[in-house]
């Protein structure tokens, strides 16, 4: 039988606020344990939460980018469990009325788009962290992550494949970088996903039921996940069993899900309205003010590097798969002063392949946009060709100057001097007579030697047009 | 000397007749000799000499407030700084708060002296001051009765004259009918006047911090110092605060005052419905014109009340689970065993009676049936007092239906307890301030309140009524015999 995956996403976004979500502590990564945990945070006796506002309007930033509706009241529900990193005994999250409601994220898919609902996004606070760890036995608790601003966008079941899940994931990530609301940090847990995940027989209608996967915390890791999952699933349904509703971990180390809860030890978090936080609410004037705001978002710069670069669909969905990779692309163009797709091709391909092989951040590359237009400028003005510039870029990588310092250090120049080449193709000509006559005879790929020939006797530093023409005049 | 309003306090520490340290040395000296009262927890007793030095000090640079160098006795659901803050229970016996809630930061930069914490219900909750894990309080007036609850300590300690003023909370009554029982005045303001940061919360839509004074007058000075927004209440509002003192002389004739006749039913005793005809027959002396108005579903309260209420109560007091401070249970096997044991062991029976009806309440499935229907009842009860305050200015009827009972007479029969606050709960679940004014002896000789219940934000008239009242009365000077 043919099974269809049905994938929706919960993906908890940690929003890039100075302070906490209702506390004036500070949400800075990585400091010692519970020294930005406040009165508050602690949950002391008599503590009481107020609201943190730009945390709302990063939300509002999120709703307006996917197209949502921002719901003018929007409440604070407590969420009552029992865990010793919770410090309350209950987590402030929006339960009926969220801020965010019915927008959509369009992924791109086998050269199709696809649009993937986005049911609702909420404001909620985390938890701290129980340390298990060096404690012989005891847990310790850091309170520093509890209280830090969280959005939870929940997806519509509208994924059909572990590939749509992870192109929803990265459009989501990419957008909120471009928004600036989440450093998007997914090692740090500042982006994590869950996700429910059920198969059906392909063209029914209802759905099967789902498991609920946890703990997927890299690109990666959800497509494995994933597809483990839907494997599972499989594999108890054809051999007779049922999927039973539970929660389940994925485990990157072992590469496989395992159950975690079942569905009757399901917990009734006897959601209710927060009394102490009154319903929040957004004036239309504050939501436009706030739109104005809103920067140049993926699809539309994607379609501007289309219709002003004369990019491909491909070159420009790389470019602006985050905001600083689209930004180094425009500047390194406005350097250069040269031919967009020439550009394009330097910044999606060598120095993205750089950034990979060293595992550098594009932030914290060697090479920064002027020195690669620098680069790519003297490609244009035939100072060097396509082969020496990768040369050039190797040595701007290492830290030896820009494009102008290396050449010139390097005596780099490109020959255009015709008569210089003209003498060079006459001695190669002249120390290979049995190549020329097979070429003459008609063994027309040995153009490929000559070319080869020359450029080994310049270095490299030949003009490769120039060396076509003379050798064809030569031979013709 | 003990019994000065504080007006005539003030003026006598300005006139250096007495200083801060005198007085509050005299205030001391009778928590010591009234032990017995059981009406605090905390007696700041070295800490309030050195507040008292440093008031005389301020109060010699001319660096002076109304409440410089004033003793004060604050209720054990306050967060005080560096001293124990209990909330009458054995979870919290051991908790030092790091930090003090926004009233009593009020009363501090005021030059108020903190004397002590007094007893209260556990966590606020109860009627008569029985759930207190450091044992009742008995009545000033007859140490038989109750001295109601849950600011059952502050009520005593103010009629015993164990301080000038003191703090209490009102979440259903906890202000309004212990003033009743201990013949003092008591004042739940509006809901959202007073800031409840640092106020232990109980059931945070209904709590609020108020006086708790000889006269409606102290309510006064009091309510001058603590009303005011707070930043760090989401649920205080950003409303102008008048001076409370300015009408208190105010004429109250043509005043419409409203009475109920939901108040005037069944299961009032007799002697307290006597009470509240001669303060009516007074107030018709002072020009006021009596009216009379409908509440009807303030019938429907109580249940109201004891659903929304333990709801709330239920989490907020998930935060005591022995993690962070507190009691923790000594012998526990796993995490779940900690937590209920510590619970079990650090909660008492009405708190935990309360905790498991709010659970209840909360849960999937009765959700709707209990928690939700009591909120349009609460939404009914409230418009029934805005259609009330149409015909009238204030309502008027008795603040409880009896006066103080024994203590123990109701502690195996909660509901029976529980529908003590029948007349004060309505103003809770309403968010208007209400006042209880002592206005006679019942046949036993137990004090009778009278509530007052007024508009949003309208304070200062209950307190212009009360005043005039107590202007041509005298019930707010009676103290207990073996106290004069």
């Amino acid at each position: 039988m043919e099974w269809e995956p049905v994938i929706g996403l919960e993906v908890h976004v940690q929003l890039r606020t100075q302070s906490k979500l209702f506390s004036d502590a500070a949400t800075k990564y990585g400091a010692d344990p519970n020294t930005q945990a406040c009165d508050v945070d602690v949950a002391l006796p008599g503590v009481l939460p107020v609201m943190n506002v730009e945390a709302a309007r990063m939300a509002v930033k999120l709703g307006l980018a996917i197209d949502a509706a921002i719901n003018q009241r929007s409440v604070f529900a407590r969420k009552n469990y029992f865990y010793p990193d919770l410090p309350k005994g209950y987590q402030i999250s929006q339960y009926e009325l969220p801020i965010v409601e019915h927008g959509h994220i369009d992924i791109e898919i086998d050269g199709d788009t696809k649009r993937i609902g986005v049911t609702r996004a909420h404001l909620e606070e985390d938890a701290g962290k129980s340390l298990h760890e060096d404690f012989h036995g005891m847990t310790g608790i850091d309170l520093n992550r509890s209280g830090t601003p969280l959005i939870e966008v929940v997806s519509e079941p509208d994924l059909r494949s572990p590939q749509e899940a992870v192109a929803y994931l990265k459009k989501l990530h990419a957008l909120v970088r471009y928004l600036d609301i989440s450093d998007g940090n997914m090692q740090e847990g500042s982006f994590r996903c869950d996700a429910n995940i059920s198969i059906r027989p392909k063209g029914q209608k209802e759905f099967g039921t789902r498991a609920e996967l946890k703990n997927i915390n890299s690109f990666r890791f959800v497509e494995r996940g994933i597809i483990h999952e839907i494997e599972r699933q499989i594999d108890v349904l054809e051999s007779g069993g049922t999927v039973v509703q539970e929660t389940r971990l994925y485990d990157s180390a072992k590469d496989e899900t395992r159950s975690m809860r079942g569905k009757e030890e399901a917990h009734d978090y006897r959601y209710f309205p927060d009394p102490d936080l009154p319903p929040m609410t957004i004036e239309d004037a504050v939501v436009e003010e706030i739109r104005q705001t809103l920067p140049e978002l993926p699809d539309a710069k994607k379609a501007r590097f289309i219709s002003d670069y004369g990019l491909s669909a491909y070159d420009a969905g790389v470019l602006t798969a985050s905001r600083e990779l689209a930004d180094y692309y425009e500047q390194t163009v406005a350097e250069s002063g040269a031919d967009a797709k020439l550009v394009a091709n330097w910044v999606a391909v060598e120095l993205a392949a750089y950034l990979n092989k060293h595992a550098v951040e594009l932030a914290d590359s060697p090479v920064n946009a002027t020195m690669l237009g620098g680069l790519v400028k003297r490609i244009a003005d035939n100072t060097i060709s396509g082969k020496i510039a990768k040369e050039v870029f190797e040595a701007m990588w290492n830290g030896e100057g820009d494009a102008d310092a290396v050449i010139e250090k390097q005596g780099l120049q490109q020959i255009t001097d015709s008569s210089a080449i003209e003498a060079i193709v006459d001695e190669v000509l002249t120390n290979n007579p049995a190549q020329v006559e097979q070429f003459r005879g008609g063994q027309q790929k040995l153009m490929g030697f000559f070319v080869g020939q020359v450029m080994k006797a310049t270095q490299g530093k030949a003009n490769p047009q120039q060396v076509n023409q003379i050798l064809k005049a030569k031979l013709g | 000397m003990h019994t000065m309003s504080v007006a005539e306090l003030s003026k006598a520490l300005q006139e250096k007749q007495i200083s801060s340290v005198e007085l509050t040395q005299l205030y001391l000296d009778r928590i010591t000799q009234q032990e017995e009262l059981n009406a605090f927890i905390t007696v700041n007793a070295e800490d309030a000499i050195a507040q008292a030095q440093a008031a005389d000090t301020r109060r010699s640079k001319g660096d002076t407030t109304l409440f410089t160098g004033i003793p004060i006795a604050h209720k054990d659901i306050f967060c005080t700084k560096g001293m124990l803050t209990t909330c009458g229970s054995k979870m919290l016996a051991n908790f030092v708060s790091p930090y003090d809630a926004t009233v009593i930061e009020r009363f501090n930069d005021s030059g108020a002296v903190t004397l002590g914490k007094t007893n209260m219900d556990e966590f606020a909750m109860g009627s008569s001051n029985e759930t207190s894990y450091f044992n009742p309080v008995l009545n000033p007036w007859d140490r038989k009765a109750v001295p109601g609850g849950s600011s059952g300590g502050s009520a005593a300690a103010v009629a015993a004259r164990l301080a000038p003023v003191a703090t209490g909370t009102d979440t259903g009554g906890s202000i309004r009918q212990p003033a009743a029982f201990c013949g003092i005045t008591g004042i739940k303001p509006s809901y959202g006047r007073v800031s409840r940061y640092g106020m232990i919360a109980f059931a945070s839509s209904l709590d609020q911090g108020g006086p708790m004074t000889r006269s409606a007058e102290d309510a006064a000075m009091m309510l001058n110092v603590m009303c005011g927004f707070d930043p760090k209440d989401s649920t205080s509002l950003n409303e102008a605060v008048p001076d409370f003192t300015a009408t208190l002389a105010d004429p109250i004739d043509g005043m419409r005052i409203g009475l109920p006749k939901e108040y005037f039913g069944a299961g009032l005793n007799a002697d307290v419905a006597r009470v509240v005809d001669a303060v009516i027959e007074e107030l018709k002396g002072l020009g006021a014109k009596l009216v009379e108005v409908e509440l009807p579903n303030s019938t429907l309260a109580v249940p109201c009340y004891y659903v929304l209420a333990p709801a709330e109560a239920s989490s907020n007091l998930s935060r005591f689970d022995g993690v962070r401070y507190g009691y923790r249970a000594q012998d526990y096997g796993d995490l779940a065993d900690m937590y209920m044991k510590t619970r079990a062991e650090g909660f008492g029976t009405e708190v935990k009676r309360r905790i498991m009806t709010g659970t209840y309440a909360l849960s999937a499935g009765y959700y709707d049936a209990y928690y939700l229907k009591a909120q349009k009842l609460r939404r009914l009860i409230a418009d029934d007092f805005t259609r009330a305050f149409e015909s009238c200015d204030a309502i008027l009827g008795p603040t409880t239906p009896t006066t103080a009972f024994d203590l123990g007479s109701k502690t195996d029969d909660p509901v029976a307890m529980y529908l003590n606050d029948i007349y004060t709960i309505p103003a809770n679940l309403a968010g208007l301030p209400g006042m209880s004014i002592p206005a006679g002896l019942g046949d036993d000789g137990r004090p009778v309140g009278v509530q007052l219940v007024g508009r949003y934000f309208d304070e200062a008239r209950l307190l212009n009524i009360g005043h005039r009242f107590q202007q041509v009365t005298d019930w707010h000077n009676q103290i207990p015999l073996d106290q004069a």
